[in-house]
C-alpha cells in the first residue's frame, strides 16, 4: 500500500455492506435512505423494512454529490439498480442535500426510529452525536420522538471538536478512546475551557508543564463528555439508553459519558452510524404501505 | 502625577504610564504561559518608553484576565470600569463602548463621568471575540494583519451560518472549494462577527457616541462591518485601541486617593 | 412531543420550547413576536405522521436565539414575553 504524504490523523475508516440472507427480488417495497451529514454520509436500502445494503462514507468537500455518492457506494456490492427503489427519504444536516429524494424528514425523527429499529423498541433515550451536533431525543416504543433538542451551534463535544484535538496531538482517531485511559494515577481534571479553541490553548499550556498527551486527551474527553451529559439532562433519561452517530465508536467520551448517565448502554450488531438512515428508509416504507408514497 | 496602568490580558500584557492626565508611555509583551513574567516585561517597556525610573510612578492599579498576577499592583479594578473610564479618557462624549480582545467581547453603556451604567460580555466562546477572526485567518491561509484590508476590497454579502469558531472554519474551506473569492470570504467572516458584536451591544442600548477599544479595534474591515451593522458614520477609536483598558486603570488610578 | 429549539454554549443554554401536543397550529405567536422568531408549516417536520399544523422555530434564528431574544429580556423588570402570552395553549416556555 503507498505510503500516504502527509498521516490524516482524523480520518476513520468507511465501509459497505450487503444482506447475504435477503434477496432484494423477493421484495415487495424497496425504499432508500440517505442521511447527508456534515462529515459523514450514509445510505441504507431497505426490502420489506428489513435492511438490505448499507453504505458509510465520509462527506467530503462535494455536498451536493455526496448523497449520490452514498447511495452509489451502498449499491456497490449489490446487483440492484437505482431504479428499483421506490420511494426514497433525505435526511441529515444537509437534508435538502438530497436532490433526488421524494421527500425530507428531520434527522431528529429519523434518528429515533433508526434506534428503535437497530436497537429495538426498549429503546427510550437516544443520545446522537455527529461530526457538528449532538441530539438528545426521547421516544416511545414505537420509535415517534416526545423530546429532543439538537444542539448545532457549538463544536463541544461534536465529532469536529474531537477531530480537532486529535490533530492537536498528533494521535489517529481511532485511537483516542484507548489513548485517553493510558495513564498513571488519578483521572486528570476535565479542562476548564468548554471551547474548543480555548480548549486548545490550555492544552498546549498543559503539555508544556509535562503532561502527556495521553492526560491531555483524558482532560478533555472528560470536558466534552460533561458538556454531552448536560445537553441529555435537560431532555431526561429514561431505561433503554442507546447511542447511535460517529462519538458512539468514540471510547474515551462514552466511557466518562455513561457513568454521569448511570445506566447500561444498550447493544444492537449494526454499524451505529447508519441510524439515521435507516429511520429514513423505514419512514419510506411506512409512508409506501400506508398509500403515501408519492413520487416526486 | 505619575500613575500607571497594567492590563494583563489572555493574548498580550499592556501597560500605560500617564503623567498629569497625558499618556508618556506604552508598553506591550506577548502574556503567554508566564502571566508574571509578562507583566514585568511590559512594565519595564513601558517605564523604558516614558524616559523615567520605576520609582518615579506614585500608583500602580492592574486590571484586565490575568489581574491576579500583576503583584506590584497598588490595587486591581475590574474590565469593566477599566474599560469605561479609558474610552472616557480618550473620548469625553462617548456613551457606549465595546471592547473586543483576544479572548473575550465587552460593551458597556457610559455616563458623563466614565462609570459604567449597565454591561454586557461575551466570555468563554470563542466566536465573540478575536480568537474567532484568527481562526478564520489560518483557514483563509492569510496573515491576521492583512485579512481587515481584504475585507474592505469586496462589496458582496455573503452570511455565514456557522456561530462557532471551529465550524466556521469548515464553513470558510467550503466556501474556498465553491471558489468563493477569498475577498469576500474575509468581508463575510468579518460581517459574522460584527453581527455577534452588535447583538451584544444592543443589549445595553446604543447611545452614541460609540467609542471602541481592544486589538479588534485595529482591523479596519472589522470597523467597517460594525458602522455597517450599527448604521453609524462614526465610531470612535483611539490610536492605539489595545492599550484603551490600561489607560483606563491607569486614569482611575491617578483619580484615587 | 417537547422541541426544544435553541443552543447551549459555553456562555449558558438558550431554548425555547414548544410543546407539539398543546400546539393547534393557530399561528398568533408569530406576529406576536417582533424578531420573527416563530413559523407555522403544514408538515412538522419531527412528526412525518401528524396531521395538524404546528409552530417551530425559524432555522435561521435557532443558533442565535440569546441576541435575538434580547430586547423582550432586558436585566430588570421583565414583563411577560409576547410569545407566550400570545400562545393560548401554553405551549411555549423559555429556559433563560
Amino acid at each position: 500500500m503507498a505510503e500516504e504524504k502527509k498521516q490524516e490523523f482524523w480520518r476513520w475508516t468507511e465501509s459497505n455492506w450487503k444482506n447475504p440472507d435477503i434477496d432484494w427480488k423477493d421484495a415487495k417495497i424497496i425504499t432508500a435512505g440517505i442521511d447527508v451529514g456534515s462529515v459523514s454520509s450514509q445510505a441504507v436500502i431497505m426490502a420489506d423494512g428489513q435492511i438490505y445494503a448499507y453504505g458509510n462514507m465520509r462527506t467530503g468537500s462535494d455536498s451536493p454529490n455526496s448523497a449520490t455518492n452514498a447511495l452509489k457506494f451502498a449499491l456497490e456490492t449489490t446487483d440492484i439498480s437505482e431504479d428499483r427503489i421506490d420511494y426514497c427519504i433525505g435526511t441529515g444536516y444537509g437534508r435538502v442535500n438530497v436532490p433526488f429524494a421524494d421527500r425530507s424528514i428531520t434527522e431528529i425523527a429519523c434518528h429515533a426510529r433508526g434506534a428503535n429499529f437497530i436497537y429495538g423498541n426498549e429503546v427510550r433515550t437516544v443520545l446522537d452525536v455527529g461530526g457538528q451536533d449532538i441530539k438528545a431525543i426521547q421516544c416511545d416504543k414505537k420509535g415517534k420522538v416526545t423530546n429532543f433538542l439538537m444542539n448545532d451551534k457549538c463544536a463541544a463535544g461534536t465529532g469536529r471538536g474531537m477531530e480537532v484535538f486529535s490533530d492537536l496531538l498528533g494521535v489517529p482517531i481511532n485511537e483516542v478512546g484507548d489513548r485517553s485511559f493510558e495513564f498513571e494515577g488519578d483521572e486528570p481534571q476535565a479542562v476548564s475551557s468548554t471551547c474548543v479553541v480555548y480548549a486548545k490553548s490550555e492544552a498546549t499550556g498543559l503539555l508544556r508543564k509535562g503532561w502527556t498527551k495521553e492526560q491531555v486527551l483524558a482532560a478533555y474527553c472528560k470536558a466534552m463528555a460533561e458538556r454531552i451529559y448536560s445537553l441529555i439532562e435537560r431532555v431526561g433519561v429514561n431505561p433503554g439508553f442507546a447511542v447511535t452517530g460517529g462519538m458512539a465508536k468514540n471510547r474515551g467520551v462514552m466511557d466518562r459519558v455513561m457513568p454521569m448517565v448511570g445506566l447500561e448502554r444498550m447493544q444492537t450488531k449494526w454499524d451505529t452510524q447508519i441510524a439515521g438512515a435507516a429511520g429514513a428508509a423505514l419512514f419510506g416504507y411506512t409512508l409506501c404501505q400506508k398509500g403515501k408514497g408519492r413520487k416526486k | 502625577m505619575i500613575t500607571s496602568g497594567i492590563d494583563c490580558g489572555a493574548k498580550n500584557t499592556k501597560t500605560i504610564i500617564l503623567k498629569d492626565g497625558k499618556i508618556i508611555g506604552k508598553g506591550t509583551a506577548l502574556t503567554g504561559f508566564d502571566q508574571e513574567k509578562a507583566v514585568q516585561e511590559s512594565l519595564e517597556a513601558a517605564v523604558k518608553s516614558a524616559g523615567i525610573s520605576r520609582d518615579d510612578i506614585e500608583k500602580i492599579f492592574g486590571t484586565g484576565s490575568g489581574k491576579d498576577a500583576i503583584k506590584m499592583a497598588d490595587e486591581t479594578v475590574n474590565d469593566i470600569k477599566s474599560m469605561t473610564k479609558g474610552i472616557n479618557f480618550f473620548f469625553p462624549n462617548a456613551r457606549t463602548v465595546a471592547d473586543v480582545g483576544a479572548e473575550e467581547g465587552r460593551a458597556a453603556k457610559i455616563d458623563e463621568k466614565g462609570m459604567p451604567v449597565d454591561f454586557a460580555i461575551n466570555e468563554k466562546c470563542a466566536a465573540g471575540a478575536g480568537a474567532f477572526i484568527e481562526a478564520m485567518s489560518r483557514a483563509l491561509e492569510t496573515p491576521l494583519e492583512e485579512m481587515g484590508q481584504l475585507a474592505l476590497s469586496s462589496d458582496k454579502e455573503i452570511p455565514m451560518n456557522a456561530q462557532c469558531a471551529i465550524f466556521a472554519e469548515s464553513e470558510v474551506v467550503g466556501l474556498i472549494h465553491a471558489k468563493t473569492e477569498k475577498k469576500d470570504i474575509s468581508k463575510a467572516i468579518h460581517d459574522s462577527m460584527a453581527s455577534r458584536i452588535v447583538s451584544m451591544i444592543r443589549r445595553i442600548g446604543v447611545n452614541e457616541d460609540v467609542g471602541m477599544i481592544g486589538g479588534v479595534a485595529y482591523n479596519p474591515g472589522f470597523v467597517e462591518a460594525m458602522k455597517r451593522e450599527l448604521k453609524l458614520e462614526k465610531i470612535h477609536i483611539p490610536d492605539d485601541p489595545e492599550f484603551g483598558t490600561a489607560a483606563g486603570a491607569a486614569a482611575l488610578a491617578s483619580e484615587a486617593r | 412531543m417537547l422541541a426544544n429549539y435553541g443552543y447551549k454554549d459555553a456562555s449558558g443554554d438558550f431554548f425555547i420550547t414548544i410543546d407539539t401536543d398543546k400546539c393547534d397550529g393557530c399561528g398568533d405567536c408569530v406576529p406576536a413576536c417582533k424578531a420573527d422568531i416563530f413559523a407555522t408549516v403544514d408538515e412538522d417536520p419531527n412528526d412525518p405522521m401528524r396531521d395538524e399544523p404546528v409552530a417551530i422555530v425559524a432555522d435561521e434564528k435557532k443558533k442565535k436565539l440569546k441576541y435575538e431574544c434580547n430586547p423582550c429580556k432586558p436585566d430588570s423588570n421583565r414583563a411577560e414575553l409576547p410569545c407566550v402570552k400570545a400562545c393560548k395553549t401554553d405551549a411555549i416556555s423559555h429556559s433563560w
